[in-house]
């Protein structure tokens, strides 16, 4: 008696890769603007990043309709928040927030594969990587969706991130500029997008820091 | 008003069909201080008058945010009016999330009215709420003012003023609420800060008196800080100290407010004298 499948799936998978890098008064958030589903292409044009509060910035990648709706999720509590402690969320307490409003749907998970970035309380750089139910690590950078395999392995040998089982902590914290994050950045993307059939058409950049939030848009490959 | 053998229950109707548990209700908002709300075409103000418990306490907050385009002032029991304006913070966030557009006025104060203050009329094991709420906000239909009852009524507005001496700031916003509608941002902020210096009865208008809050057209709601109030002021008051006569203030001196009660004075002059 074999087990009975459904004949249907709630969850698709829209494709696309998403990155962040932590600096030492800056964060680099990107992610490219690929929306697909199988092999067909839904849109060139679709953002996967959010910011969800003057110094938290969310990069999805997954089912944009499970984003979408976690997006909303946030935005409401952070209005919430806003409202009784007359002040925005720092990241930190965003990331926490993300990693319950994730785990809090456990047995039906939002299918979102998410890269938090920001500044800290001390103006730092931070970057949050996720699993789909809220398993979450502060590092010091990450890449998460279709090309995540084949960028992280390369970020690894460019940042030199110290292992976070390291006594004393270390911190996470890249060395370098942000002119050379961003170009950094730019790198994996147009590397990403070689061999990866969901990444390309552009990519969109956001660099937050203590003034404010910077955008930059990269024409990527469109094949 | 005086105890009778009807208003022991909010429930129990009287034989002239009145509720005097509402009507006892209603009593607490003229026991707070004032608050006042203004409207024009495109932007509202609300103001309200600093009272604290004690020189050692801080004063009570009686203007709350509830969403960038709507804002409350409140009279009456402040705590009840925590509660509401909580309340009426998750029905805008609420809406905003299914909706993906701000929660027009009109509806807040209807849902306000009905599934928060008109319940607690018709259940006998709750009380109705002790606060009046001024629910000024900007939607697609322009710029409202609306009053909530402790009944469940709600009013429509261009300006009223609610909580203790009330009245005086009433008949100067009666004089003068025709030309509200097409008043600048800035008259309006001036308008409010001469109807609660009205209420004032006297007492020196200073900046730390009183509490401004702004909401228009491109303007999400926000509260003015004491500088800006303070300035306004100072327009038509030249010095705090000395006789209250500024170029707008002969104009009001002139048509000089009855009081409500009290000592019935005409004049404005100032307590130091």
């Amino acid at each position: 008696m074999t087990k009975q499948h459904a004949n249907w799936s709630p969850y698709d998978n829209n494709g696309g890769t998403c990155v962040a890098i932590a600096g030492s008064d800056y964060c680099v958030i990107a992610a490219d603007t690929r929306m697909s589903t199988g092999y067909s292409i839904l849109s060139r044009d679709y953002s996967k990043i959010h910011k969800l509060a003057d110094k938290a910035v969310l990069s999805s990648s997954g089912f944009q309709a499970d984003v979408k709706a976690l997006q909303k999720v946030l935005k409401s509590r952070h209005l919430v928040y806003q409202h009784q402690h007359n002040k925005q969320m720092s990241c930190p307490a965003m990331a926490q927030l993300l990693s319950n409003t994730l785990y809090f749907k456990r047995f039906f998970p939002y299918y979102a594969f998410n890269v938090l970035g920001g500044l800290d309380e001390e103006g730092k750089g931070c970057v949050f990587t996720y699993d789909a139910v809220g398993s979450y690590e502060k590092v010091g950078y990450s890449a998460q969706g279709s090309g995540s395999t084949l960028i992280m392995p390369f970020l690894d040998n460019q940042l030199k991130s110290p292992s976070p089982l390291l006594l004393p902590a270390q911190d996470a914290i890249t060395p370098l500029s942000e002119p050379e994050a961003v170009d950094l950045v730019k790198t994996v993307f147009a590397s990403a997008t070689e061999r990866d059939i969901y990444t390309g058409d552009k990519l969109e950049i956001m660099i937050l820091k203590a003034d404010g939030i910077r955008t930059e848009v990269m024409e990527l490959r469109k094949d | 008003m005086f105890r009778n053998q009807y208003d022991t229950d909010v429930t129990t109707w009287s034989p002239t069909g009145r509720l005097f548990q509402v009507e006892y209700a209603m009593e607490a908002v003229k026991q707070g201080s004032a608050a006042i709300g203004l409207r024009s075409r495109s932007h509202v103000v609300l103001a309200s008058v600093n009272k604290a418990q004690s020189e050692l306490s801080s004063h009570q907050r009686k203007i709350f945010k509830v969403d960038d385009h709507i804002g409350v002032a409140i009279a009456g029991l402040t705590a009840d009016g925590r509660v509401l304006s909580r309340y009426m913070r998750s029905e805008s966030i609420n809406h905003s999330f299914t909706y993906e557009s701000p929660l027009p006025v009109g509806r807040l104060v209807v849902r306000l009215a009905d599934k928060a203050q008109q319940v607690c009329t018709q259940r006998s094991w709750k009380r109705p709420y002790g606060v009046g709420l001024l629910v000024g906000g900007l939607d697609e239909s322009g710029a409202h003012l609306y009053y909530n009852c402790p009944s469940g009524n709600y009013f429509e507005y261009q300006a009223f003023a609610i909580g203790s001496r009330s009245q005086a700031a009433k008949t100067y916003l009666e004089r003068r609420f025709e030309s509200f509608n097409e008043s600048s941002r800035e008259d309006l902020i001036k308008d409010a800060i001469l109807a609660i210096r009205e209420t004032l009865q006297g007492e020196t208008l200073k900046s730390s008196l009183c509490t401004v809050s702004v909401l228009g057209v491109d303007e999400p709601f926000h509260f003015l800080d004491q500088e800006s109030i303070q300035k306004v002021i100072d327009t038509f008051e030249k010095v705090p100290e000395e006789e209250e006569d500024g170029g707008e203030a002969e104009a009001e001196a002139a048509a000089a407010p009855t009081e409500q009660g009290g000592a019935g004075d005409q004049d404005v002059a100032p307590m130091e004298m």
